[in-house]
């Protein structure tokens, strides 16, 4: 073996050792979310305890605590409609920006933009205010309208690229065919278009469900959100590892399903469309 | 609107139809935007206008009757109080710790991925996935799981090396909050700095191979330039994400022992304090820090933008 190869295999192993030191807590909290609350919280631990399923069981609040239900629902709602809603918006705006293009399409697209560079929070005050004149507190469709606002200036930009990828060429031999604009959509942009326009959907969708502080403020009781209900963790007392292991796995469960599909084109998104 | 800013496919004939007047095709032109464009307007911009007119008023909540209007009070009060301007210089140093640990440890692990190994795919996966844990879930696992200094993991692995057994949140309270963002931040600067290394011209780099350059001189000279506006790019994408975090702090610390940062500050101020005068301050000052940081990452997009469409 040559010292290349030795340099070389050393670089792969020391990849995979970053690899695992970086995805320990994850396993971590996988493995003991199937511990018993005692084998759970034991020093030094416990690596090779016996399975349970009593941390999901007590999760779900079949031990008696309260149903996750309700919260997981309001989250699904949440980030569901809102990435919808955003979709609904961001589409022909994309299009206006990309395929058939207004004047001074830039200037629009960095507008978008720079609303997604204020901090929300300097606007959570008014926003409360205003929901609770209008009677708005605690109820889901606020969230789903403010997630909306913070997620369409990233879809924008995503559809917009993803969108400009269209040949225009092949969009003028469509309607010099005779196609009109429904057609071309939908038989010409529509299969280029689609996987980026997947992967900008669940990418809305993740932050959407992650969103905790304006959800917090504004939710109570009736549309309380999943990292709302995790909140009622952080200052519990007593034996809970393995539950609040679970909850966190089966909370974030949706996000990686989510990130790991959007993985190509995730860094897009996250850049907002500025890294191909 | 002039007949040269249409693109060809508005040009395309419409049968037996007559043409319309350039206004009306301008504003057809203009109609797929509007709506993205007043939904924006009206939840983003509007309150941002609020939080600036209550933030030069004097208003409790809990004494809506004593609403007064008070100038720069406000904002005065905020820029003089100690544990505000605290949470100033602790939202800075939050921001400035996460994002150059992430960077740094970012760049290292971008350039590890970007050769070829065995299992390079499933690393890329183990380490994407610490970014795609809900963030509260990831602050209650390091505050919970990891830090607990009676059972946690981290003191769990001491002990097996006879090591001390910290408190690490009561002792470092500001760097245990920070390590659990670095954790999550990291990846992020990972991809984006992968995506750098890249789009380098490979040609570029095996002439350079060719010419006797050394591992060092090629990463010094040519990727390190290349990378300098990716580098740019995650560090003011990471501070503007970074700078508004609420997860982390509200769950690990509840913005004790001196790690309350602004976006925890105005929660608080208005959440518990229900000083709505104070926090819009506190909020405009938030504004006014990120608007440094924007401008300077607008100017960053907008280059590697503008190299995008030139290149198209």
């Amino acid at each position: 073996m040559t010292a290349t190869t030795v340099r070389r295999g050393g670089l792969g192993l020391l990849a995979w050792l970053a690899g695992i030191v970086f995805f320990l807590p994850i396993a971590w909290m996988a493995l003991t979310s199937f511990h018993s609350e005692a084998d759970a919280a034991t020093n030094p631990p416990s690596f090779t305890a016996a399975f349970t399923l009593d941390g999901y069981r007590e999760f779900f609040g079949t031990g008696g605590g309260a149903s996750p239900w309700p919260a997981l629902l309001n989250s699904a709602v949440a980030s569901v409609a809102s990435t919808l809603l955003v979709l609904l918006l961001a589409l022909p705006a994309a299009y206006a920006l990309s395929i058939r293009r207004v004047r001074k399409w830039t200037d629009v697209l960095f507008f978008f933009l720079s609303t997604k560079m204020l901090p929300a929070v300097a606007g959570l005050l008014p926003v409360y205010l205003f929901a609770k004149n209008a009677g708005m507190l605690d109820n889901i469709w606020l969230l789903v309208v403010l997630y909306t606002s913070m997620n369409l200036p990233i879809a924008v930009w995503m559809m917009q690229s993803f969108l400009a990828e269209v040949p225009v060429a092949v969009i003028e031999a469509a309607q010099i065919d005779g196609a009109r604009l429904p057609t071309v959509l939908a038989r010409v942009v529509a299969p280029i278009a689609l996987p980026g326009i997947a992967a900008t959907s669940l990418i809305c969708f993740i932050f959407s469900w992650n969103e905790l502080l304006f959800a917090r403020v504004l939710t109570g009781v009736v549309a309380e959100t999943a990292p709302v209900f995790l909140t009622g963790f952080i200052t519990s007392q007593g034996l809970f590892l393995a539950k609040v292991c679970a909850a966190s796995l089966v909370i974030s469960l949706p996000v990686l399903a989510a990130g790991f599909a959007a993985q190509d084109k995730l860094v897009q998104g996250l850049s907002l469309g500025a890294v191909k | 609107m002039t007949a040269t800013t249409t693109t060809p496919v508005s040009t395309a004939p419409v049968p037996a139809v007559r043409r319309p007047s350039a206004r009306l095709r301008a504003w057809s032109t203009r109609a797929p935007l509007l709506p993205a464009l007043i939904f924006m307007i009206a939840v983003t911009q509007l309150p941002f206008v609020a939080t600036l007119v209550i933030s030069f008023f004097d208003w409790n909540a809990l004494y809506p009757d004593a609403r007064r209007f008070t100038g720069f009070d406000n904002y005065h009060q905020v820029l003089t109080d100690a544990d505000l301007r605290h949470s100033v210089g602790t939202t800075v140093l939050l921001t400035a710790a996460v994002v150059i640990a992430s960077l740094v440890l970012g760049l290292a692990l971008a350039l590890l991925l970007d050769r070829r190994f065995r299992g390079r795919g499933v690393v890329r996966t183990l380490l994407i996935a610490p970014f795609l844990v809900v963030p509260v879930a990831a602050a209650l696992l390091w505050k919970h799981v990891l830090y607990n200094p009676e059972y946690g993991l981290f003191n769990g692995l001491l002990h097996y090396v006879g090591g001390p057994q910290p408190d690490w949140i009561s002792n470092t309270p500001l760097l245990a909050v920070e390590a659990s963002l670095v954790w999550q931040w990291t990846p992020f600067m990972m991809l984006i700095l992968l995506a750098g290394l890249q789009s380098r011209d490979p040609e570029q780099i095996e002439a350079a191979r060719v010419d006797g350059a050394s591992d060092w001189q090629i990463f010094r000279h040519l990727t390190l330039p290349h990378l300098r506006r990716y580098l740019e790019l995650g560090a003011l994408l990471g501070s503007i994400y970074i700078v508004q975090n609420f997860d982390a702090v509200f769950t690990i610390t509840s913005g004790g022992l001196g790690t309350a940062n602004l976006p925890y500050t105005v929660y608080q101020s208005f959440y518990q304090a229900h000083e709505n005068g104070l926090a819009s301050a506190a909020g405009v000052l938030v504004v006014i820090g990120s608007l440094v940081i924007a401008t300077l990452a607008l100017r960053v997009v907008s280059s590697l933008f503008r190299e995008e469409v030139s290149r198209a």
